[in-house]
């Protein structure tokens, strides 16, 4: 027994000592910057340690009658095979350890859905396959979409640090300030998911769903959609920039007159719109339409040498715009400026031997959104 | 002339010859094994789709699949292994075991008994074949999500209900005769408290199956509604509801769980008392426990969604019932361990895989309590530690226990022993494959990685790495296992199984020759 027990024991042993190396290693949940995500984080570690306690005893009691109550060994078996007391114990003991497992995981629970008092409110609604950032109060909006470019995920360039968890425009929230998110979706369901602030809620269309943080450390926070949104679903991950305070008014600042200026129609040769309507293609269509066009029917049409590319250019620009209700086709009125759709559009209509030769102008564009 | 006479004879009461006899037949021990047959050719299918997966998964970057075909055998991955393999197989046993257990000739509705067999083929069939269809086969997942399944889905997810709702009407079917065949056909003397637990755990899941198939087929029913006439039961745009999909979705999923682990609970309680030559510690409270399992998965089904964005008192409730579940899923497993306590046990391919099914079944139950945490749920749910947690419970939990089962019944079917040297090799290989595939899970799914994406943040690579590993080699020694079969029944070798079979095992079904005639206990034999 005492050979065999010790061995048990010192294997124990190394396992918490391999758990306590992953914890650094990033392989366990992580403690996260904010209460909340402390509080979960203890959360975890005591059921895992409660579980780990049963499973030892219960493992415990086998692994020993497989040793010693074995027939090889010359064990006759007994034949007790009822006992209400016993069934009792071992009904009432989980009972209390449930209870007292219970109580922890209520208060945190409450303290998880208090909405009240929050000094910003940010819109997170889901996109496939991206999200959109609307600062309630400040005329900021934005859509943050994957940066990492195709050729690594097709590994024909080498991944770099933040492979699939790198956006072009982050989430910047200031640190110590309570932030209430309103979370929807325009399309599927989707689930905004930031492990280090453990916020997790999924963004459903026609809901809007509340959550809430306080960030206490600045630094850069990454996640990742947790909801099946179809095929873009492993490519819209989530970046949080945690800022001071006197930063983050900076720059929202900075960021509202951007934002309105980028509202202004300007002039634009063909030129500038093809270069600009490649790169909006790029971010934009072609996790769908492909880079060649071709699209994937007959969910994702082809645009080469499609009857809407080729045919009314106001009809391409309208669709570009409001979408195609029933199909996968988004609207894009309110993701791109009118520059950026008439960029686009003019690219599909020249692109992939699509030569039309005609293209639209932002003026166009606007003019269109305007007859709505 | 005497001669046809006795050919003539032959021809009554045994079975028909050819495929006809397949296509005919009647006789619960032919449909058994059509079941149990048609669960093998899903799990196939079904593993090789997760070899896909998992070649895919191997290393960061798209390799081999695209997402979209990738979202495919995800999804095809989980409704095969569902609706193909677990349940059929868990039928398959029922329609083998039942009779034999209570002494009745056969099931109750055999005819009824034939055509809930011969629907599944086709169901399978022509969900398989959504697959070639234009725009692919499900892309959404087994759970299917509204409106990705409705609005967003490819052309095929007609089919895809159709098929749903054949296999739906064969499962209904199916159960309505475990319960008559249980109710009406049991032996003289063997009350309901005599009923071999296989027995008893099957009545119950036959219960759930009654009471949650046809809610499958209502969520599926709205889901063609939404798609080809015009309604929006889960449209937001139309003033539907989403949520309410998973609500409906989950008030059959919950149970389904259950209706999928409740019978291997009946088989491993038989193995692991014949093979610690005890009878079963607590059969009075394994009938309870199983019988509270059942009630209880009723009022929990929402801890599937704790992120939806539910009350707060909706929460709460589903925490507290969801922690419940695990007081009498402890008492199982309390009552196996005592069963081996003080025994005299030995160890052969059935009782190994019975032995891994208590404490990899445990694993899995105990994460599960984990996840019933709701706050700490929000940090798990829909990432690879849900994943690792549910194969737990599927793969050594009900995989294993259908595989014991197959090794511990077989030589009554089929009148020889199976190789054991053989059993074993494929026990220890599956034993050591499935915890390098599912353990490493828990580590990817804690440190961040979401199920269900076809390419993943690099940080994850090492382990993913390892679990494609592990998947192969669990895969690859389900080989073993079929040649070990195909050996043992057709192949016609290994040495003659003696009536008992095993030590003393106790049943009716071991009263009976090995192989069992093909038709048993015509006269009903008395129980003291």
């Amino acid at each position: 027994m005492t050979r065999v027990g010790k061995s048990v024991v010192s294997a124990l042993l190394l396992l918490f000592a391999s758990f306590s190396a992953f914890a650094e290693w990033g392989l366990n949940l992580p403690t996260g910057v904010t209460k909340i995500s402390h509080d979960v984080h203890e959360l975890h570690m005591t059921i895992f340690y409660i579980c780990v306690v049963i499973a030892i005893i219960v493992f415990g009691v086998m692994l020993y009658s497989i040793i010693y109550h074995r027939k090889s060994r010359g064990a006759t078996a007994a034949n007790f095979h009822e006992s209400t007391v016993v069934e009792l114990i071992w009904t009432i003991i989980p009972l209390v350890i449930l209870i007292v497992m219970a109580i922890p995981a209520t208060k945190t629970l409450i303290n998880m859905y208090d909405n009240t008092n929050a000094e910003i409110d940010v819109q997170i609604t889901g996109y496939q396959w991206k999200w959109r950032y609307t600062y309630i109060n400040d005329n900021v909006d934005f859509f943050s979409i994957l940066s990492t470019p195709q050729e690594q995920i097709e590994n024909t360039q080498e991944k770099t640090e933040n492979y699939l968890l790198e956006v072009d425009k982050p989430l910047v929230l200031p640190v110590n300030t309570k932030i209430r998110f309103l979370m929807t979706a325009e399309d599927v369901i989707h689930s905004w998911w930031v492990p280090e602030l453990a916020v997790k809620k999924d963004t459903i269309p026609g809901f809007i769903n509340e959550s809430w943080t306080i960030i206490e450390e600045p630094g850069i926070y990454r996640g990742q959609c947790t909801e099946l949104c179809g095929k873009g679903h492993g490519f819209m991950p989530i970046v949080v920039k945690a800022v001071s305070k006197e930063e983050y008014q900076t720059w929202i600042k900075a960021e509202a007159i951007a934002q309105a200026a980028a509202r202004e129609v300007k002039e634009m040769s063909f030129d500038e719109l093809m270069v600009q309507g490649e790169k909006i293609y790029a971010t934009n269509c072609l996790a769908c339409h492909q880079k060649d066009g071709s699209g994937m029917p007959p969910v994702f049409p082809a645009l080469k040498g499609s009857k809407i590319a080729l045919g009314d250019i106001a009809d391409h620009i309208k669709i570009v715009l409001y979408g195609k209700p029933g199909t996968a086709m988004s609207a894009f009125a309110e993701q791109l400026s009118v520059s950026d759709v008439a960029a686009v559009v003019t690219y599909e209509r020249n692109a992939w031997g699509n030569n039309t030769a005609d293209f639209a102008t932002p003026q166009s564009v606007k003019d269109i959104k305007d007859n709505k | 002339m005497s001669h046809d006479a006795a050919l003539d004879h032959d021809h009554h009461h045994g079975p028909d010859k050819g495929i006809m006899r397949w296509i005919y037949t009647t006789n619960h021990k032919d449909i058994g094994t059509m079941y149990l047959l048609l669960a093998l050719v899903a799990l196939l299918v079904g593993g090789s789709m997760a070899f896909v997966i998992r070649a895919e998964l191997f290393q960061p970057g798209l390799q081999l699949v695209e997402p979209n075909f990738f979202n495919q055998m995800t999804t095809m991955h989980g409704l095969i292994m569902v609706f193909g393999a677990i349940m059929p197989a868990f039928v398959g046993l029922a329609n083998w075991l039942v009779p034999m257990m209570i002494g009745a000739p056969d099931m109750a509705l055999p005819r009824i008994n034939n055509w809930s067999f011969w629907l599944l083929p086709f169901a399978f069939t022509m969900l398989f074949c959504t697959l070639f269809m234009d725009g692919g086969g499900p892309n959404f997942g087994w759970t299917f999500y509204a409106p990705l399944s409705t609005t967003y889905a490819p052309p095929s997810v007609t089919f895809f209900i159709f098929s749903v709702h054949i296999m739906g009407i064969s499962s209904i079917m199916g159960a309505v005769n475990v319960i008559v065949t249980i109710f009406n056909m049991r032996a003289p003397g063997m009350t309901y408290m005599k009923m071999p637990l296989f027995v008893w755990t099957w009545l119950i899941t036959a219960f759930l199956l009654i009471a949650v198939m046809p809610v499958l087929a209502g969520v599926v029913t709205m889901m063609l509604m939404d798609i080809h006439f015009g309604t929006s039961f889960f449209n937001a745009a139309g003033g539907g509801d989403p949520v309410m999909f998973q609500h409906v979705f989950w008030f059959f999923g919950h149970p389904e769980v259950y209706i999928m682990i409740l019978p291997a609970f009946g088989i491993v309680s038989h193995i692991i008392s014949t093979f610690s030559r005890k009878p079963l510690f607590g059969y009075t409270s394994m009938v309870w426990a199983t019988s509270s399992i059942a009630v209880l998965s009723f009022i929990v089904w929402a801890h599937h969604m704790f992120t939806v964005g539910m009350p707060l008192v909706g929460e709460l409730f589903f925490m507290y019932s969801t922690m419940l579940i695990a007081v009498p899923t402890g008492v199982k497993v309390f009552n196996w361990v005592t069963t081996m306590f003080r025994g005299s046990m030995s160890f052969e391919t059935p009782m190994l895989f019975a032995i891994a099914f208590v404490v990899l079944f445990t694993i899995g139950g105990l994460s599960g309590l984990m996840l019933a945490i709701a706050p700490a749920d929000f940090q798990y749910h829909d990432t690879y530690f849900v994943v690792a947690h549910f194969h737990y419970v599927l793969v050594p939990g009900a995989l294993f226990s259908i595989m014991a089962a197959v090794y511990y019944w077989l030589p009554k079917w089929c009148g020889r022993m199976y190789h054991e040297g053989l059993g074993k090799l494929h026990f220890w290989l599956s034993f050591v494959g499935v915890n390098i595939t599912f353990f490493p899970m828990h580590f990817v799914g804690l440190a961040g990685m979401p199920r269900r994406i076809p390419d993943y943040a690099l940080q994850f690579a090492d382990f993913n790495a390892i679990v494609s590993v592990g998947a192969f080699i669990f895969g690859l020694s389900q080989l073993i296992f079929v040649y070990n079969i195909y050996r043992t029944t057709i192949g016609g070798k290994g040495e003659k199984a003696t009536d008992k079979v095993w030590d003393e095992p106790t049943g009716l079904e071991w009263e009976i020759p090995s192989p069992a005639p093909y038709h048993t206990f015509q006269e009903p034999p008395v129980i003291k």
